[in-house]
């Protein structure tokens, strides 16, 4: 019996794992054991959560390893981490840090403004994050296994991530009723891989699992997400920037169980206490917006 | 015949797909009175922390536990760890079958893989002989078993990735992320 490892089967296959979960940002290992006891399917580890990246300003790194690593003992959950855009480099650490999954984020300042990861390079799978279908097939070609929108990182204003996820699903729905012949003017239009756009017209889905990101607040915003279409919910600077953070996660992971039922929803988003204060995305300068990192 | 998947969280939809394709009616089991008129349930893979919680929280543990005393569930990955008795730590359990498991046993994502298995009772029921391949992520081992469970597969090293106590039925592997369908019939003859 031969076995192989780091096939895409299996860097696919954990995100499938993820689906219908909450992926949480935690910057130390006790943050790590509240989200694990609020029901995570997974925890994001950082050293600072966006709204505290956009609010220090600066240049944002990969993490320090001792910390991902003190997150990784506290945690029986898959870890995941973030590197630059770009940053092999810090992919390679991360990978040799026995990391489950590497997000390639804009919310880290790129390292390169041409060119992501070639990711079919590493064992560890990759998420990454997407404004439009052409965006995210891109990614999925170099080889992300996982892809999630990109929204807009702690702002707590979900409007961007709505407008990431219609455009991506509203564009798998607009690739069911083309004809084959106009695949490759739309493959040429959205700079998408030809062979991938092909996939998601006959599959009528995208090739690799779809979470929500950037902007995720209340139980009320991640159901809306998943009621959208997406499989999970990543949640950043929401939970742990709120007043009560270990009940509001709590209550955002049955949300996105219980998505289409209003009167859990109605529930859980009871007595929650002070949500993270917000930004309004339409009146921030273009200039402070993370979305627009990549290529 | 209607299949339930317990769809707290994890891969559910790849498991209503694959019993979909052998022409089986699914419910998707998130509340206690989705159980009803369900003649067997299957427990997909996920993280088996976040499906215990929400499974206490929204109290399905009775109604579950109840339901495989007379019916057949089939767990897989996430799936088993909830359905065993022991995993030697504090997290919610169906105890259900009589086997104790190890949670993440081949270490993290990295170590995570697939391999072809030689499954002799899933030849036989099916009638094929051509290997099982199995996928494995962050994968629990079957450490031991009691007396009435059946072990169905074991790795070359001899540890155990496949078990069976009657209509209860463990897997460490994910037979819903494969175009096999085998596993899925096996399960269904054991709900009939």
């Amino acid at each position: 019996m031969e076995s192989k490892t780091g096939t895409w089967t299996e860097k696919k296959g954990l995100a499938q794992m993820l689906k219908g979960g909450v992926i949480m940002d935690v910057v130390n290992a006790e943050q790590a054991r509240i989200a694990e006891e609020a029901g995570a399917c997974a925890v994001m580890a950082l050293e600072r959560v966006p709204a505290d990246i956009r609010a220090d300003g600066g240049v944002a790194r990969m993490s320090d390893p001792d910390m991902i690593l003190k997150i990784m003992d506290a945690v029986s959950i898959p870890v995941m981490a973030k590197c630059r855009i770009g940053h092999f480099v810090e992919a390679q650490i991360l990978q040799s840090l026995g990391v489950d999954y590497i997000d390639e984020s804009e919310v880290l300042t790129p390292a390169d403004e041409e060119h992501h990861i070639l990711k079919h390079n590493f064992k560890v799978p990759f998420v990454c994050g997407c404004r439009n279908i052409g965006e995210a097939l891109r990614r999925i070609g170099e080889g992300a296994a996982m892809i999630r929108t990109k929204g807009e990182a702690g702002t707590g204003d979900v409007v961007e991530a709505v407008r990431h996820a219609r455009s991506v699903i509203g564009s798998i729905r607009q690739l069911q009723t083309m004809g084959d012949e106009e695949l490759m003017t739309f493959a040429k239009l959205n700079g998408a891989p030809y062979d991938l756009v092909k996939e998601v017209k006959e599959t009528g889905r995208m090739p690799v699992v779809n979470f929500a990101a950037g902007g995720v607040a209340t139980p009320a915003d991640a159901a809306l997400m998943m009621q959208l279409g997406v499989d999970g919910v990543f949640v950043g600077s929401g939970i742990f920037k709120s007043g009560d953070p270990a009940k509001r996660a709590a209550a955002i992971v049955k949300s996105v169980t219980h998505y289409m039922d209003a009167s859990i929803l109605a529930e859980v988003s009871r007595n929650l206490g002070e949500a993270m204060v917000g930004r309004n995305v339409s009146q921030m300068p273009e200039g402070e917006k993370l979305a627009g990192r990549g290529w | 015949m209607k299949i339930g998947v317990l769809a707290l969280q994890g891969d559910f939809a790849e498991h209503i797909s694959m019993l979909k394709k052998i022409g089986v009616e699914t419910v998707e089991v998130r509340l206690p009175k989705h159980l009803d008129g369900v003649d067997g349930l299957i427990i997909p893979g996920g993280e088996s922390t976040t499906i215990g919680k929400l499974a206490v929280i929204y109290e399905l543990m009775e109604p579950l536990k109840e339901f495989g005393k007379s019916h057949a569930i089939w767990g897989t990955c996430a799936g088993a760890i909830f359905l065993s008795k022991d995993i030697g730590r504090d997290q919610p359990l169906l105890g259900l079958m009589d086997i104790k498991v190890q949670r993440n046993a081949f270490g993290r994502q990295v170590d995570s893989f697939e391999t072809d298995l030689e499954i002799d009772e899933l030849f036989k029921a099916t009638g094929t002989e051509h290997p099982y391949h199995a996928v494995f992520i962050r994968a629990p081992i079957i450490e031991s078993v009691g007396a009435k469970v059946k072990v169905l597969a074991a790795l070359e090293d001899g540890r155990i990735i496949a078990a069976q106590e009657g209509k209860l039925l463990a897997t460490s592997f994910h037979p819903e992320l494969t175009g096999d369908t085998r596993f899925h019939e096996y399960f269904i003859s054991l709900a009939s």
